[in-house]
Parts: C-alpha cells; sequence; structure tokens
C-alpha cells in the first residue's frame, strides 16, 4: 500500500498557465518541507551505513561525515573482516533458520486451524475460536519464565526448536484469526461442489483454500519472517546466538567494538530491508492487520 | 440432500477431522501460552527460586511498588505510554495529510516507513551512534554545536586563567581588582593558554604607555619559556589579539569596550574622572559547546522516544493514509465549495472522519510501548540502562539477570499482562465489527 495508493490528481480543465504555476508556487514550501523531512529521516540508517565501512580508529576522533571531506577513509575491511568471523556467520544461519522455521510452522499450523474454524463443522467451534483469539492478549513476557524453567528441565535449553516453537506458539492466535476471516470470505458454492465430487478434506485444504488464500498466508509469512527475523528477547532468554544476540554480546565495549557492531547491524538489516522492498504490499497489509498483536 | 462429507458427516469423524486440523496449533497454544499463563499468575504469589518457592501472597506485587527501580521503570513506561502514541499519530497525521500535496509520495513514504523493517535493535544501534556526546563524533550533537556556535560564538580563550590574584573572576568576565583613573594603567595577564591556541598574528606584548585622559592597557600571555614574573610585560612575553575589554565605573556599569591589537593593546580614550575597573568581557572565556548527555540518566528516556517514535511515524503515516484514500472525497469538496479554509476542512472535517483510525493507531502504539525491551537494550548504555528502564525490561531484568527472582519477575509479567488486556480488548471488539 506504500506503493499502491497514488494521489488522485483532480483535472482542472479550464486554468490558466499562469493560475498553474501559481499553484505550483503555493506547494513549493510543502515540497521543501516534506523534502527536508525525508533526507533527515534517512540520516540515521545512512549514518549507520558509513560508520560500518570506516575503520575504528577514525571513528573514534571525529564523525562518520568526515567521509563526505575524505573519501578515502571508506574501506570495507570492517565487513571482509566480519565475513571471516565464524561467530558471525553462524549467528546468521541460526537467525535464518529461526525465521524460516517459525514462519513455515505459523503458516502451515495457523492455515490447518483457520480452515477448521472457517469450514469444518464441529460442535464448540465457535467458543474455541474465540479462546484462541483471546489469547492475543497474554504479552510473551507471561511465558518466557515458565518455559525456560520447561527448557532446562527438558535440557532442550539453546537450541533453534525451542526458539521456534515459542516463536510460533505465539503468532499463532494472529495467524488463525487473519486466515480463519480471510478464508469465510471464499465462495462457499466452490468449496460445496468440490465436497460433492468427493474431494477429502485435505485435498480441499491444498487444492483450493491455500491457493485462494495465498494473498493472506504471504502477508502474514513476512510479517512473521521479519518478527522472528528482528526478535532479541527470546533468543537472549533461551540463549540461542541469532544475529542480534551476536552483537548484543559485543556491547561491554560498544565504542572499541563499533567496527563490529555497525557492519553486522547493518548486515542484520539487509535481509529485512530486501524483504520489505520486494514484498512491500503484503507487508503493509500484514502490519494493518497486525494492529492487534 | 445435504452432500455426504467429512464435514458434514455424523458423529465422531466429524471432531475428528476438526481435531486432526486444530491439533497443531492447540498444541503450541496449550504448551506454550496456556500452560505459562496460569503458571506465571500461581508463581507471581512464591518467592524467588525453584519450582514454585515459598508462598510469600502478595509480596512480590507490593516489591513492585517499593522497589526504587522498579518504580522507576513504571513510571518511564508512564512516560512512554504518555508520549509516544500521541506524538506518533500527530505526526503520521501531517505526514498523512501532506503528501496529498506532492507528486513524489510514494517516495516519501517508503523513506518514512523504512524502519518499520529494520529491528528496534538495530534503531537502538543506530541512534546509539548519533547520540554520541562528543559533537565531533555524535551527529545529534553536531548540529547542536553548529546551531550553539551560530548564536553563541565559543571565546577565543577558553581555557586562560588570570595570572595574578589582582585579576578576579566576576560573573564570566575578569575584573582587575587595582581601581584606575584618567591617564591610568591597566595589565591583564592571562596563563594557560597552550601555544597552538594563541590567536593567530599575536606578536610581542606592548608594555602601556600611560596618556592623560585615556586609559592604557594590554592582554598578554603572561609566560614564557622558562616562567618569568607574573604582573610584569617581560620581553618574550606574547600580547593576544581580538580579546574584548570592557570598561566599567564604580558602579559597575560598563562604559566602553574595546578590542585588542596584535600586540595585546588597547585603550579606552577620553575618560572622564572617576573610578573606574578595567577588565576582560566574559564572552573571551565562553566554553565551546561539549554536547548533551543523550545517553546519560537524565536525557535516556527522551532520547528513546525521539528514537522510537522514528520507527513508528511511518506505519502511523501509511494507516492513517489508508484511511484518507477512503475517505469521500466530495465531503471534503463540498466543505471547500462552501468556502471553508483548509486548516477549517482539516479540523472540523478530515480529523472527525479519521478518528476511527486515529484510535487504531493510538491503541497499537499503546501497546506497542507498553511491551517495549529491545530498543532500551539496545540504546541505553550499561550505566543508563537502569535509569531508561521500562515495565517489559524490568521484567526481563528482574527474572534472567542477578537476582534472578523469578517470583518477581511473574509479578511484573502479570502486571504487564492486565495493563495490556484491556487496550488488546478493545482492538479485538473493533476487529470484530470491521469483519
Amino acid at each position: 500500500m506504500v506503493a499502491d495508493v497514488e494521489t488522485v490528481v483532480v483535472p482542472r480543465p479550464h486554468e490558466s498557465l499562469a493560475a498553474r504555476i501559481l499553484r505550483s508556487l503555493a506547494k513549493a514550501p510543502v515540497q521543501i518541507l516534506l523534502a527536508v523531512i525525508g533526507l533527515l529521516w534517512l540520516v540515521p540508517t545512512i549514518g549507520l551505513f558509513i560508520t560500518s565501512i570506516v575503520p575504528q580508529s577514525a571513528i573514534s576522533t571525529a564523525g562518520w561525515w568526515r567521509v563526505f571531506t575524505h573519501p578515502s577513509l571508506a574501506t570495507f575491511s570492517n565487513y571482509s573482516a566480519l565475513i571471516h568471523d565464524a561467530g558471525l556467520t553462524s549467528a546468521m544461519k541460526t537467525t535464518a533458520y529461526i525465521a524460516v522455521g517459525n514462519t513455515a510452522l505459523v503458516v502451515v499450523a495457523g492455515a490447518l486451524a483457520g480452515y477448521a474454524f472457517a469450514w469444518l463443522d464441529f460442535p464448540g467451534r465457535d467458543w474455541l475460536f474465540i479462546g484462541v483469539v483471546g489469547l492475543l492478549v497474554v504479552p510473551l513476557q507471561m511465558a518466557l519464565i515458565p518455559m525456560f524453567r520447561l527448557y532446562s528441565t527438558l535440557g532442550i535449553g539453546g537450541t533453534v526448536l525451542s526458539v521456534i516453537l515459542f516463536h510460533a506458539a505465539f503468532g499463532l492466535p494472529f495467524a488463525i484469526f487473519l486466515l480463519r476471516n480471510f478464508f469465510v470470505g471464499i465462495p462457499k458454492d466452490i468449496l460445496e461442489s468440490a465436497r460433492i465430487d468427493g474431494a477429502s478434506e485435505m485435498r480441499i485444504f491444498l487444492r483450493l483454500i491455500l491457493p485462494l488464500g495465498l494473498p493472506a498466508i504471504a502477508s502474514l509469512a513476512i510479517f512473521q519472517f521479519l518478527w522472528t527475523w528482528n526478535d532479541l528477547i527470546v533468543s537472549l532468554t533461551f540463549g540461542t546466538t541469532p544475529i542480534t544476540v551476536w552483537i548484543y554480546g559485543h556491547f561491554r565495549e560498544f565504542s572499541q567494538s563499533i567496527d563490529v557492531i555497525a557492519p553486522a547491524s547493518f548486515l542484520s538489516l539487509l535481509i529485512p530491508l530486501a524483504v520489505f522492498f520486494a514484498f512491500q504490499r503484503y507487508f503493509v497489509q500484514g502490519l494493518l492487520a497486525g494492529s492487534v498483536k | 440432500m445435504a452432500p455426504p462429507g467429512p464435514a458434514s458427516g455424523e458423529g465422531p469423524s466429524r471432531y475428528r477431522t476438526g481435531a486432526l486440523f486444530l491439533l497443531p496449533a492447540l498444541v503450541l497454544l496449550c504448551v506454550w501460552l496456556v500452560y505459562p499463563t496460569i503458571y506465571t499468575i500461581v508463581r507471581s504469589f512464591f518467592g524467588p527460586s525453584g519450582y514454585l518457592g515459598g508462598w510469600v501472597g502478595i509480596d512480590n506485587y507490593r516489591t513492585l511498588f517499593t522497589t526504587s527501580t522498579l518504580v522507576t521503570a513504571m513510571k518511564n513506561s508512564a512516560i512512554w505510554v504518555a508520549v509516544v502514541p500521541a506524538f506518533v499519530a500527530a505526526i503520521g497525521l501531517i505526514f498523512a495529510v501532506l503528501i496529498e500535496r506532492i507528486r513524489w509520495s510514494v517516495a516519501f513514504k517508503t523513506v518514512v516507513f523504512l524502519p518499520m523493517a529494520i529491528s528496534a535493535f538495530a534503531t537502538g544501534v543506530t541512534w546509539r551512534i548519533m547520540y554520541l556526546q562528543d559533537p565531533s563524533q555524535g551527529a545529534i550533537n553536531a548540529l547542536g554545536r553548529t546551531v550553539k556556535d551560530a548564536v553563541t560564538p565559543p571565546g577565543v580563550l577558553p581555557s586562560a586563567v588570570p595570572s595574578t590574584g589582582l585579576l578576579q573572576p566576576h560573573g564570566g568576565a575578569l575584573i582587575l581588582k587595582t581601581p584606575l583613573h584618567p591617564g591610568g594603567v591597566a595589565l591583564l595577564g592571562l596563563t594557560g593558554i597552550a601555544p597552538a591556541d594563541m590567536p593567530s598574528g599575536s606578536r610581542q606584548a606592548a608594555q602601556p604607555i600611560p596618556k592623560p585622559g585615556n586609559i592604557e592597557g594590554v592582554v598578554w600571555r603572561d609566560f614564557k619559556p622558562g616562567g618569568g614574573k607574573a604582573g610584569v610585560v617581560e620581553q618574550g612575553e606574547i600580547g593576544i589579539r581580538g580579546v574584548t575589554v570592557e570598561l566599567r565605573d564604580s558602579s559597575g556599569t560598563v562604559v566602553q569596550s574595546a578590542k585588542t591589537e596584535a600586540n595585546g593593546a588597547f585603550d579606552f580614550t577620553n575618560v572622564s574622572a572617576g573610578t573606574y575597573n578595567a577588565g576582560i568581557g566574559g564572552a573571551t572565556f565562553a566554553k565551546p559547546f561539549g554536547g548533551y548527555s543523550w545517553l546519560g540518566p537524565s536525557l535516556i528516556t527522551p532520547a528513546l522516544l525521539i528514537a522510537y517514535i522514528w520507527i513508528w511515524a511511518g506505519f502511523s503515516m501509511v494507516v492513517i493514509a489508508a484511511g484518507l484514500a477512503a475517505m469521500p472525497r466530495d465531503v471534503l469538496e463540498a466543505a471547500r465549495t462552501d468556502g471553508a479554509s483548509e486548516w477549517q476542512v482539516f479540523r472540523r472535517v478530515t480529523v472527525p472522519l479519521l478518528a476511527p483510525v486515529l484510535s487504531v493507531v493510538f491503541i497499537t502504539m499503546v501497546i506497542n510501548v507498553l511491551k517495549v525491551f529491545d530498543i532500551v537494550i539496545a540504546l541505553a548504555p550499561d550505566s543508563t540502562v537502569a535509569n531508561a528502564s521500562t515495565i517489559a525490561l524490568a521484567m526481563w531484568r528482574t527474572a534472567f539477570s542477578a537476582p534472578f527472582d523469578f517470583g518477581t519477575g511473574s509479578a511484573i509479567a502479570v502486571f504487564l499482562f492486565l495493563l495490556v488486556i484491556p487496550v488488546l480488548a478493545l482492538n479485538i471488539r473493533r476487529f470484530k465489527r470491521e469483519i
């Protein structure tokens, strides 16, 4: 929606050239104001990027903007050092496993349950649905202590799977809510005729519901992916080391480690940015719907 | 006839199909949400360690309101709730209305929305670099220095001190205690100036020669290699150029001021009879802007609020812009045709029609802000993280760092839960209405 809502231009056929010039002049202050705001909004991200390509020795004595007057300061040595850091590569892998695993699990479990709540008729269905939606109010802080205990008892603390399951559970109430409401909107005739043809419920789910529900599923998937990719608190609590936790581990010496922290932070946001630009529309839809979370 | 099939089948098969589809979700929800919620509520009435610990009644909740670090966290969360939703909604509204007037609104939206994709943690890192205190490192303090130096330029000699006890501080200025009369001489010696900090072009200090009706004087660096004699202008001691000197009458009012020359000399001409004091103006010693301590204890929360608003303004703008796009244009046009000014249209038509959307933004932000965690831990240095703490962070620090108090940690989590319920319930009701 960022990209596809176009301003409606009302045609003004009887406008003279002078009037048109006057009108665009009247808009100039707004144009300039928004241009300045837009630039200011970019400054922190640009600052992070430039900090990430300047040696630590240069950044400890002068601001990152010195690169504009001394372009020779820029170097990729921070990044090349980082890429050869086994800790970072393993943290990136952990991040990817958690984000992908969680997304897949939430989509599958959420879609199955969403279909059941939308189209399967069984007693107590609506009460159960209300109960599931009610779980939206539980903040994840409520589960940190008990799951930490349980994971230690079971000896699975610090595993990627333990973090995936935790994320997935907290993603599910919203996923079920979103998908159930989307699936309900699928025309009943399509499902009924498939049932008359003798298709099993699983077949209907796989062949009809999933393809038709793709827009909602895509929004959900992107939202879940970004949420888990960017997570800190869950992994920090259960002892896995995705990229956020890895960077956090360098915080004790923030300014001495800036040549590690800045490039690693920038690397960590490249994937979310790529996802954002590739799927902007779904991302915003998911976010609009995600306002309940 | 109802078609045959599992969904509308009779008896157990209906349950079985439903149960199969629901099984994965229900297992996850029961083990990771329902059980922990019950456990945490129960746990909040028990002592710090063990599976349950000893029964302590509501002591953990008392601790919540009597421990200073936890009270700080609650106060901070109250500030977050009071400030962030209002600012985010207002900024989003302003942006959403303004971008309707430009052709490149898509570009603007993308730029402002971008921080939404970045993790709160990375945002914390980003802003921590922005907030560095040294103005030559932190962009925000660099901006502060540029503005401040334009308004009040730093003095030529911020570090200088008097060379003798005769020259005494008075406000920011230095005043020569020795009373002067027309025809008198003022020797204003300074030390503590590094050679590199001496104004350029300064040369050998001139011994002032008395002139009738004038007060003559010199400002010089009363120091030469080997030391020299304090209060006496000697060969090898250098005058300081460009210093503002002031002449005050006996009531302390500045009656004349002058600038020193390259040899440090200055003169006040045509001084009428009376008793005077000479001195060096306070502007000479004005310290350069040292930068605000954004990451220090008193500014850390405002610093966090700014960074957080930077993230969420884009969300607010996009939601409100979607609301604006769905708004009946003819209503606005009708108001304009009736002669309403743009401001009146905005105030009386646009805002009331947007009220539902604005409340969505507001409620969403209240919930987000109550759970804020990552950005605080990323932006606040260890030394100030206690001053910046919020409820969610206090919960984590209480339970998962020393003293590892699971009882109080559970109580904080339950408290957070209770705060979130009413807000989220409102939101779900709205959602039900929409669907």
